[in-house]
């Protein structure tokens, strides 16, 4: 390496003060004293505004709105997520957006699995043609279609008998558009996993007289698993946190998306003038924590799902 | 979306034996590929073809209104001297760049930090993919309350601290609006960067740093030397990928500011356009020209990465 050899250069020196330093069980701690500091910073970051959410959560009306600010709930109480959870449009809206993104979920691990075994198992003519507009899909910004969903989702003739319905309003309207970014990352993530399979099984199953769907059915999807897991959970997020388009094509409350809940909410006893923001502040919590224990649990998986091909390449 | 899906060079070439049986049908490949294919067509290209031709006509959402009809360029030639869409790309490449800039940098540190081995790292792994996984807009209504100018903590804090002399309307004030987006965008982000950073440093052999400090390279060479040049890939990616979404944001606009003038990106003036005024037809045009400048970004990246690759 030629970078290794230019600094040979500097190979000895007198033992110097840092040195000196680094021997003495004393010195080695003070030493590492910057880098913990540095990790303790980088967690109080990280954690602070959740620490905030939770604690604003609890408190309760008469602290929150209260100066100077109370750090800690010294009368923690639960009428705000009482609030929050017996709020209908908050109720309507975690069931929807549970509908909306499970079968955004399911279809694109449905239609993508297809698609990633021919991918990634198949060798043809056009296939890294298709494999780069999935890519370019991956990154394809939502904004500019906006106006012709818009005006799809109003219904137009298609051909015939057969009419485009039209979804403005109702969920379906999110679970079409929401294809458009779970579908292509699917596929791209899932050839990622298809391609990493070795290929005797795959042999040994032909030898003995199965289909190629069988062979995908049946020995490669149990393989690929783990992958569906965090694919569909990736998938899952992306759709659970939309907002530009549910606030586009949604119009009535019931049918409102938890982001579009979170922003308009106003609780029971949410007046014009004051944002009920420890209700809201416990909403936000209810919605997170099963984002959270979902990324805890699944972690490792998410980061090899994410980073798939980044650096292996 | 926010999800990264990093790219591989396409397709890694496999040279393998062929066998009669491996030479299966390029049909077969195709009919598995026509359901995705189709989805992606009807779904996104259709779309985006319609986007275009729509952005040539005057169309109104409320039909009726006018009847729609082709217009040529004139959508195109207001919005050249639509002096708000002027201000909202502005502002839009002013977010980008700051937020971009600190959450490389940021994340940088962050990486280079954790990838060092101690007690806790998995945990601190954990943490750090939590801001990523809640919802933009929470994480937006988050900070909005933590900036409140009468019961906000970042303000209660700062007058403690006597960094601040009094206390600060932080989102309705101009002089600070921009630095209070930022904030979010950087808060939720910047760890997520640094987990893709991670990954890429986790792949440098160790070697490569026992030969340098055999050599008497100190950490900060060794930094130069050897992370940074064998980072790049990872570092390119990553940036692409973070232009590009901070180009298109939404979110956290539209949360902290509504539809306030001065303080539109260009997706929230294209979206109030489109969807509150019902012009249709300029939307569109709206859209196409920001299409057209993400794409003008992705051009710029990939010379950029073609001409350094040399």
């Amino acid at each position: 390496m030629s970078t290794a050899a230019e600094t040979t250069r500097v190979a000895v020196r007198p033992v110097s003060r840092s040195v000196r330093l680094r021997r003495s069980p004393l010195g080695r701690m003070l030493l590492k004293l910057p880098f913990w500091i540095l990790i303790l910073a980088i967690f109080v970051y990280a954690l602070f505004p959740f620490y905030w959410a939770l604690r604003s959560a609890f408190t309760p009306d008469s602290q929150l709105f209260e100066t100077p600010v109370h750090y800690f709930p010294s009368h923690p109480t639960l009428q705000h997520f009482r609030e929050a959870l017996s709020s209908n449009i908050f109720q309507r809206a975690l069931l929807n957006s549970t509908l909306v993104a499970g079968s955004v979920t399911l279809i694109s691990l449905a239609i993508g699995s297809i698609a990633a075994y021919a991918l990634g198992r198949f060798r043809f003519r056009g296939k890294s043609f298709v494999l780069y507009l999935m890519l370019s899909m991956t990154i394809f910004p939502q904004i500019a279609i906006l106006g012709a969903l818009y005006t799809m989702f109003s219904g137009f003739h298609i051909v015939g008998p057969i009419d485009f319905p039209k979804l403005y309003d109702t969920p379906w309207a999110l679970v079409f558009s929401y294809l458009i970014f779970t579908l292509p990352f699917t596929v791209w993530v899932l050839t990622s996993f298809m391609r990493a399979l070795p290929g005797d099984l795959e042999e040994a199953a032909y030898v003995d007289g199965a289909t190629p769907l069988q062979v995908f059915w049946k020995v490669l999807l149990p393989l690929i698993a783990p992958g569906l897991v965090t694919t569909g959970l990736l998938a899952f997020i992306a759709a659970w946190n939309e907002y530009l388009y549910a606030i586009s094509f949604i119009q009535s409350p019931s049918h409102y998306t938890v982001p579009v809940a979170i922003v308009t909410f106003q609780g029971a006893s949410g007046n014009a003038f004051q944002t009920p923001w420890g209700t809201l502040m416990a909403a936000t919590v209810v919605v997170t924590l099963p984002l959270i224990a979902a990324t805890l649990v699944l972690q490792r998986r998410i980061l090899a799902g994410l980073t798939a091909g980044a650096v292996k390449g | 979306m926010s999800t990264v899906a990093t790219p591989a060079p396409v397709p890694r070439r496999r040279r393998r034996r062929r066998t009669k049986l491996q030479r299966r049908p390029t049909r077969l490949g195709w009919l598995l590929l026509v359901p995705a294919l189709a989805v992606v067509a009807f779904v996104a290209l259709y779309p985006l073809g319609k986007t275009v031709y729509q952005s040539f006509t005057n169309q109104e959402f409320l039909a009726g209104l006018e009847p729609t009809k082709w217009v040529g360029i004139d959508n195109y030639r207001t919005l050249w001297h639509d002096t708000i869409f002027r201000d909202t790309v502005v502002l839009t490449i002013k977010f980008t760049a700051i937020t971009v800039g600190f959450e490389f940098v940021l994340g940088l540190i962050i990486a280079l930090v954790v990838n060092s081995s101690f007690k806790g790292r998995g945990l601190m792994r954990a943490v750090m993919l939590v801001p990523w996984a809640i919802p933009t807009v929470v994480a937006a209504q988050m900070w909005k309350w933590m900036l409140d100018d009468t019961f906000g903590v970042v303000n209660d804090l700062g007058v403690r601290l006597h960094l601040l002399s009094h206390s600060r309307a932080w989102i309705s004030d101009p002089a600070t609006s921009l630095a209070s987006v930022c904030a979010v965008d950087i808060w939720k982000t910047t760890p997520f960067v640094a987990l893709l950073l991670l990954a890429g440093l986790q792949v440098i052999p160790n070697d490569l740093y026992e030969a340098a400090s055999v050599d008497g390279a100190n950490k900060l060479q060794q930094f130069w030397r050897i992370t940074l040049p064998l980072l790049r890939p990872a570092i390119l990616v990553t940036l692409i990928f973070r232009t590009l979404d901070a180009l298109r944001v939404f979110d956290v606009f539209q949360v902290f500011f509504g539809y306030r003038l001065g303080a539109q990106s260009m997706a929230v003036y294209d979206q109030s356009t489109t969807v509150n005024d019902g012009h249709v037809g300029y939307g569109a045009s709206m859209s196409v020209a920001i299409f057209l400048i993400i794409s003008l970004f992705v051009v710029i990246y990939v010379t950029f990465m073609r001409t350094t690759e040399e």
